[in-house]
């Protein structure tokens, strides 16, 4: 039975487990029946011409992974941020850790989907929000409503600013074969409210791990969210990460990506402008090597006046990675004096890396200031010179050049402790014992 | 009173176009519709030997199994094949010695066209190959030609006189099965131009073809086939007008280029077919597929210039398959009215060193849509490689969209390649200078928009820049300030 046949069987059994009266069930049937008219992607969908779920869809995936809370602190604790103060989402093999968590209700929500769909206090807030962003049409993203339950939930109020970062965790213990996880997160950030958090996805096994989550975010009026999301997973596990962004009045939300490893990483980041003056902001650094496969797949939709976005993302590509890049910019007609650019620089440093990129514009006003930029190139051979030529060995003065190429993005992370760790694992990945924070 | 921007829009609306007229002549049609037995008759009409009515056959027998495409960016009826005559041709046969013999009506037309056949012959060396309908009329200049052994004629007389060229070369880039329009044009062409310069030889002046569509109901499915053979250079030059109709036009030519080593082809093409009218009724359909194979340090060089047509849908592309080749790609494209263009090129990086600059200009008014779309291709043998792209984009007004959609591929590290690409509009700021200084808004918008295009504009041969330059006047002039 191939996966799409079982993961449609399964949905029965999913049903004994939900409530059927919840509205949201009604979101679920639904979007059942466009991923099973759809199916999974296929290379001739035009978004998916450069990545394959082919291979990856082989696996006998388990749908409903076996349970296992018995994960030691001390053995997980190099991935959270334990030097500073955070609340904490944890999910193992995508069911809620309270052992590892630190969730509030004090003055902000940050608890979980599971809470929100059964308390009858969340369910106008549910029925406000609950896939209102996440396109109807795309089969990954509706196979994720499908099966929606679990996740992370964070309300929070007019006003307030969370005190602390949030981290969202999620880790697979391998403790089957395959196992294919479906987190459903929703954050919605009030009027002048702010908000950090921090995700990653972690594999502890080397059993493959596919990972289909989706992620709503609603920034109100004047609210500003910052939101980074560290890919660094082992080369069997693999992601596809759909985050969908509405943005109100004068709002500014960022979003950095660090795709630093797993099999196949595909990332679909969408944000769409809803109020005027609002500022969409997303980075990106990608450094891969072996077989590993990143697509960054952005839309930034300008449906109102006066906004503006950025883009700017770079890839390094050793080895026989691929890269691909996708951005869109779209303008409507009634977007004027909107302000758009985009950037995608690529470096290959290797004759069996691949890179394919598509910066696209869709503009339908005409007082916009619209740019993209791509390049494709190698490091500059003088500036490479100079550095040996100063007594710098060629290995750390190439991974100089490259954190270089990539510190535009790293620049503007706002929390001092995530850049100390990205600097510490692009050191990693380049193979040098330098620390670039210096 | 000052001259105002409604009154600027309002006269444009009504500006008729200039070149839709149309010339009765008796012409020689097949009855509509396509099926084996019409290719076949194509086949024996132009007195084909049998291996190019087999060809013709494979490339119906394709044709018959493929789908129409759809990905593009453009909105239309679907042309009915069925309702199509596939041969259409003058019928005063045979050729004329002398431009006496000439249909005087049809001297009549080439002059309203600007391009009387006399002139020309007087025009500093230009060899005009016109295609009235689909077959060859009239070539000038040939014996010039014939001194240094270039041959230039149509492509039904090539295969007659010149079969061991035409075989080898016919298909070898645009195979008969390469695409749905590709296809059909092999199928069923009925004429178009044939070009081949022999080794070492520089063409001493620009060949020139005007296409024509005038029957109503006919597709034009030209073909054309140049060849440049090792160290030779020529400048190719295609221009085209139609008359107003109603109805919808089919165009499906295939141009195939082949630089062989050391040669150089420089394809430039002025395209300004019946747009239909500002209700968005009518005009061409233009479905061209045009691409060229350059050989080691052979370099192509596309230029074009696309103001007409309903639809376009075309994208001139460039396989640089030996070392150290050279591509290039110039286009404007103007959108005007309810005018859908998607234009723009391939380059695919085979051999090493090969470089390829393509420079895209996007004009969008009144209601249009204007794509580019393009392809840059490195292969992971393709050391060296190096491109630049740039394509910018000018809206006018908050009707029009303009779109861009580049794809690269990179598959060696050692490739360059830089993309950009922006979006704007013509400055308020940029006006008011003007007028300030005496240029009213009309003038200072085709002063404005001449300089956005002149990158492209400089590469076009003298001839054309002239034509080209009053055909962006035309179509562009004040649909928005």
């Amino acid at each position: 039975m191939d996966l799409k046949d079982k993961l449609v069987a399964s949905f029965m059994a999913f049903e004994g487990g939900v409530d059927l009266d919840h509205p949201v069930h009604e979101i679920r049937s639904e979007a059942m029946k466009v991923f099973e008219a759809q199916g999974f992607p296929e290379k001739r969908d035009e978004e998916w011409k450069y990545t394959s779920l082919k291979a990856l869809l082989q696996n006998d995936f388990s749908v409903f992974p076996k349970q296992n809370d018995c994960l030691d602190y001390k053995n997980v604790k190099q991935y959270f941020l334990h030097e500073i103060d955070t609340y904490k989402i944890v999910f193992v093999d995508g069911a809620y850790s309270s052992f590892l968590s630190e969730t509030t209700h004090q003055g902000i929500d940050v608890c979980l989907m599971s809470a929100a769909l059964s308390k009858p206090k969340y369910l106008p807030m549910i029925e406000e929000y609950f896939n209102k962003i996440a396109p109807k049409d795309e089969s990954l993203t509706a196979l994720n409503t499908a099966f929606s339950k679990e996740g992370a939930f964070i309300y929070i109020p007019k006003n307030v600013a969370a005190d602390k970062p949030v981290e969202i965790i999620h880790f697979a213990t391998g403790n089957e074969a395959a196992v294919m996880l479906q987190p459903r997160s929703m954050i919605v950030v009030d009027q002048g409210a702010e908000l950090q958090i921090l995700e990653r996805h972690r594999s502890l096994t080397s059993n493959a791990v596919l990972t289909n989550s989706v992620t709503e975010i609603y920034a109100q009026a004047n609210a500003q969210v910052d939101y980074y999301k560290v890919q660094n997973d082992n080369l069997t596990a693999s992601l596809i990460d759909n985050t969908y962004i509405a943005q109100g009045r004068d709002s500014q939300v960022s979003v950095h990506t660090f795709s630093f490893g797993g099999k196949l990483t595909r990332n679909n980041l969408h944000f769409y402008q809803k109020g005027e003056n609002a500022n969409s902001i997303l980075k990106g650094v990608t450094i891969i090597g072996e077989k590993q496969h990143v697509d960054h797949h952005t839309l930034v939709h300008h449906g109102v006046p006066n906004c503006e976005s950025h883009q700017d993302y770079k890839g390094i590509f050793d080895e026989s990675a691929t890269g691909v890049f996708n951005g869109k910019i779209m303008v409507q007609d009634i977007a004027q004096k909107t302000n758009a650019f985009q950037q995608n620089n690529n470096i290959l440093l290797s004759d069996k890396a691949t890179i394919n990129t598509k910066p696209q514009l869709e503009i339908f006003a005409d007082d916009v200031k619209c740019s993209h930029g791509c390049t494709i190139g190698q490091l500059d051979q003088d500036a490479l010179f100079y550095l040996q030529s100063r007594g710098i060995p060629q290995k750390e003065a190439k991974a100089l050049l490259l954190y270089a190429f990539a510190n535009n993005v790293l620049e503007s992370v706002q929390i001092p402790l995530v850049k100390q760790r990205i600097n510490r694992i692009i050191a990693q990945k380049l193979g040098v014992q330098i620390g670039f924070d210096l | 009173m000052a001259y105002t921007e409604e009154e600027l829009k309002k006269e444009l609306e009504t500006k008729e176009y200039a070149y839709g007229f149309y010339t009765d002549i008796e012409s020689d049609t097949f009855p509509k519709g396509l099926s084996e037995e019409i290719v076949v008759a194509i086949s024996r009409k132009k007195e084909e030997p049998q291996w190019m009515t087999d060809w013709r056959l494979e490339a119906y027998r394709a044709w018959q199994q493929m789908e129409e495409p759809e990905w593009a960016n453009v909105h239309y009826t679907k042309p009915n094949f069925q309702d199509i005559s596939y041969y259409s041709a003058p019928n005063k046969k045979p050729k004329y010695n002398s431009i006496d013999e000439v249909d005087p009506e049809l001297l009549d037309t080439f002059k309203r066209l600007g391009i009387s056949l006399d002139e020309q012959k007087k025009l500093a060396g230009v060899a005009v190959d016109f295609v009235m309908d689909s077959v060859s009329v009239a070539t000038t200049f040939k014996k010039t030609l014939a001194e240094k052994g270039i041959i230039f004629c149509s492509i039904s007389e090539a295969i007659k006189e010149h079969p061991e060229l035409v075989r080898q070369y016919l298909g070898s880039v645009v195979p008969q099965k390469d695409n749905y329009y590709a296809a059909l044009n092999s199928a069923v062409f009925s004429d178009g131009s044939f070009c081949y310069i022999p080794k070492g030889v520089r063409c001493p002046m620009e060949l020139s073809t005007y296409f024509r569509i005038n029957q109503a109901g006919t597709g034009q499915f030209e073909r054309t086939l140049v060849v440049a053979d090792q160290g030779s250079y020529v400048s190719y030059l295609e221009g085209c007008t139609a008359p107003s109709r109603d109805e919808n036009q089919l165009h499906a030519a295939v141009v195939e280029l082949i630089a062989l080593d050391d040669a150089e082809i420089k394809y430039s093409t002025v395209q300004n077919w019946f747009p239909g009218d500002k209700e968005g009724r009518g005009g061409v359909y233009n479905f061209v597929t045009k691409r060229g194979i350059a050989h080691h340090r052979a370099k192509i060089s596309w230029t074009q210039v696309e103001t007409g047509s309903a639809v376009t849908w075309k994208y001139p592309s460039c396989v640089l398959k030996g070392d150290d080749s050279v591509g290039e790609f110039y286009s404007i494209a103007v959108t005007n009215n309810h005018q859908q263009a998607d234009t723009g090129t391939k380059m695919i990086h085979l051999g090493r060193n090969t470089r390829s600059t393509i420079i895209s200009k996007g004009i969008s008014a009144g209601k249009s849509q204007n794509s580019y779309r393009g392809l840059v291709q490195i292969g992971a043998r393709a050391e060296g490689a190096r491109n630049f792209s740039q394509c910018d984009s000018l809206l006018m007004g908050n009707q029009c969209g303009a779109h861009t959609f580049p794809y690269i591929e990179a598959q060696n590290k050692s490739a360059q390649i830089e993309h950009e690409a922006t979006t704007s509009k013509i400055g308020e700021d940029q006006i008011f200078y003007c007028n300030q200084r005496g240029i009213d808004t009309e003038s200072a918008i085709a002063l404005i928009v001449n300089g956005f295009s002149k990158e492209v504009l400089n590469k076009l041969p003298m001839e054309f820049a002239v034509e080209a330059q009053k055909l962006l006047e035309i179509s562009l002039e004040g649909s928005v300030g």
